[in-house]
């Protein structure tokens, strides 16, 4: 009996999904640092509707997420005619546009992680740094980054792992295609639906241990006063 | 108690007496391609029968996984005629009752009026980026489709601009979004009362690739069941043929 190993195609997706979950964790802890920094200090009216706003994607399924990208990137829709007018190529069915539907998705998983750890911090360090004579600029980079390592860790990992674990808004936005939007979970959907059950197992088994590793690794991570 | 829980059972019997005088129940499993239809045809079987069929949709190879993992379907309708066979095969079924209920057209659509010509000459065409194809590993209108492909000798050409369609209703919503500018899907998704919704589109002939033969098999789940059977007969009737008709199927 031959043991039926990841095909090439298999591989593809898995390389894709890396790549994919990568670009994505980098794009999110770059776009949601400033913007978790502004929900954990500001005393505006709009901190609340803010935060539901980037807290949305956690409660909305991913159906509808797919579904209203594909429409607003689509020839009728605004992001369609933005990147029309820019030049560039509509998003759906490209490697890019999977990398915005994915940072809508995993925003809540970097954006809370990160408000939370700003918020941990409190006013206090900065002060003092503030009396020292640290210019804000320096404040920020010399003495909240290195406190909120820990959110910067989770936050991380989970838009990784969250990105890793997407299948409802690939699989609308992303047209199956090899090698440039067909991610492990559709990969793995397609095998079942084809009845290839031995190579689903074999991705699905992966994508279980790889669940289990991530969660250990973030518990292993925490300091120790927090685990 | 004794007395209680008799008159219990009577009561209950009661209740059973009266939902068959009143018809009994099917949950029938519907190939996504043949939705629409199928809710008209319920809708009239019910008036006319007294029976109520309870509809689910899905592409049919979760259905067939489904069957096979225990879900309580009376009847496929499968959108082709393999997985009825199988399921015959394999005991889940009922062999004998296997029949084709209607046979699929495929068509090449745009949303576009006067985008797709009625010779399908706008497959020879660079100026589109996306064609919207249903996976033919999962799909039998995405197998036609590629077979038609193969049959224009237009496979090499247009394969890397294919975007694939888990099932057949999600390479219609490719299409109907524009995001695609055209895809090969069901007649049925596009032609209400007779004719095109909307759009244009190129009616692929029989010739271009193997019959899309939709069969349906009563499951082991409905074998003793009235509703069932009466749906059966139902859909080889002349009211559910004119529905399925209006909808560009055949027979």
């Amino acid at each position: 009996m031959n043991p039926p190993l990841l095909s090439p195609e298999d591989w593809a997706a898995i390389t894709l999904t890396l790549e994919l979950a990568g670009i994505t964790t980098v794009l999110l802890l770059a776009l949601c640092t400033p913007l978790a920094w502004w929900l954990a200090h500001t005393r505006s009216r709009w901190r609340g509707p803010v935060g539901a706003v980037m807290a949305l994607p956690l409660v909305l399924p991913p159906t509808v997420i797919g579904f209203y990208l594909l429409v607003l990137m689509g020839p009728h829709g605004p992001i369609g005619h933005l990147t029309e007018s820019l030049g560039l190529r509509r998003l759906p069915f490209t490697f890019p546009g999977l990398v915005v539907g994915s940072v809508v998705y995993s925003l809540p998983f970097a954006v809370q992680p990160l408000q939370r750890a700003f918020e941990a911090l409190g006013r206090r360090p900065l002060d003092v740094a503030a009396t020292l004579g640290a210019s804000p600029l320096d404040r920020f980079f010399t003495v909240a980054l290195p406190l909120a390592r820990p959110g910067f860790i989770t936050a991380a990992i989970l838009s990784f792992a969250h990105t890793v674990g997407e299948f409802g808004v690939v699989l609308m936005l992303g047209g199956n295609i090899p090698g440039v939007t067909r991610v492990v979970s559709v990969q793995i959907y397609d095998h079942v639906e084809a009845m290839e059950y031995a190579q689903a197992h074999w991705l699905a088994g992966g994508m279980v241990v790889f669940a289990f590793v991530v969660l250990m690794l973030l518990h292993w991570l925490q300091p120790k006063g927090v685990r | 108690m004794r007395g209680l829980s008799s008159g219990k059972a009577i009561l209950v019997a009661a209740l059973f007496a009266a939902s068959a005088a009143q018809g009994a129940g099917v949950s029938v499993a519907v190939a996504a391609n043949f939705t629409a239809p199928m809710q008209k045809i319920a809708a009239v079987f019910e008036q006319d029968t007294g029976h109520k069929a309870t509809l689910s949709f899905g592409a049919t190879g979760k259905l067939y996984a489904q069957i096979a993992n225990g879900a309580p379907f009376g009847i496929l309708l499968a959108a082709e005629d393999s997985t009825p066979e199988k399921i015959a095969k394999e005991g889940l079924g009922d062999g004998a009752t296997r029949f084709t209920y209607a046979i699929g057209q495929l068509v090449l659509w745009s949303k576009q009026a006067g985008y797709v010509d009625a010779d399908g000459k706008v497959l020879n065409k660079s100026d589109w980026k996306h064609i919207a194809i249903a996976n033919p590993k999962l799909a039998p209108y995405g197998l036609a489709a590629m077979q038609t492909l193969d049959k224009l000798g237009l496979t090499a050409q247009v394969q890397p601009r294919v975007v694939q369609g888990e099932n057949i209703a999600q390479t219609y919503q490719f299409v109907a979004s524009g995001n695609a500018p055209l895809g090969f899907v069901a007649l049925s998704q596009v032609m209400e009362d007779g004719r095109l919704r909307e759009g244009s589109a190129w009616m692929v002939p029989a010739s271009m690739h193997e019959a899309i033969r939709q069969d349906a098999i009563v499951l082991k789940a409905a074998q003793d069941n009235a509703a069932a059977a009466a749906l059966m007969q139902y859909l080889r009737g002349d009211k559910a043929r004119a529905i399925i008709r209006s909808y560009g199927y055949a027979f």
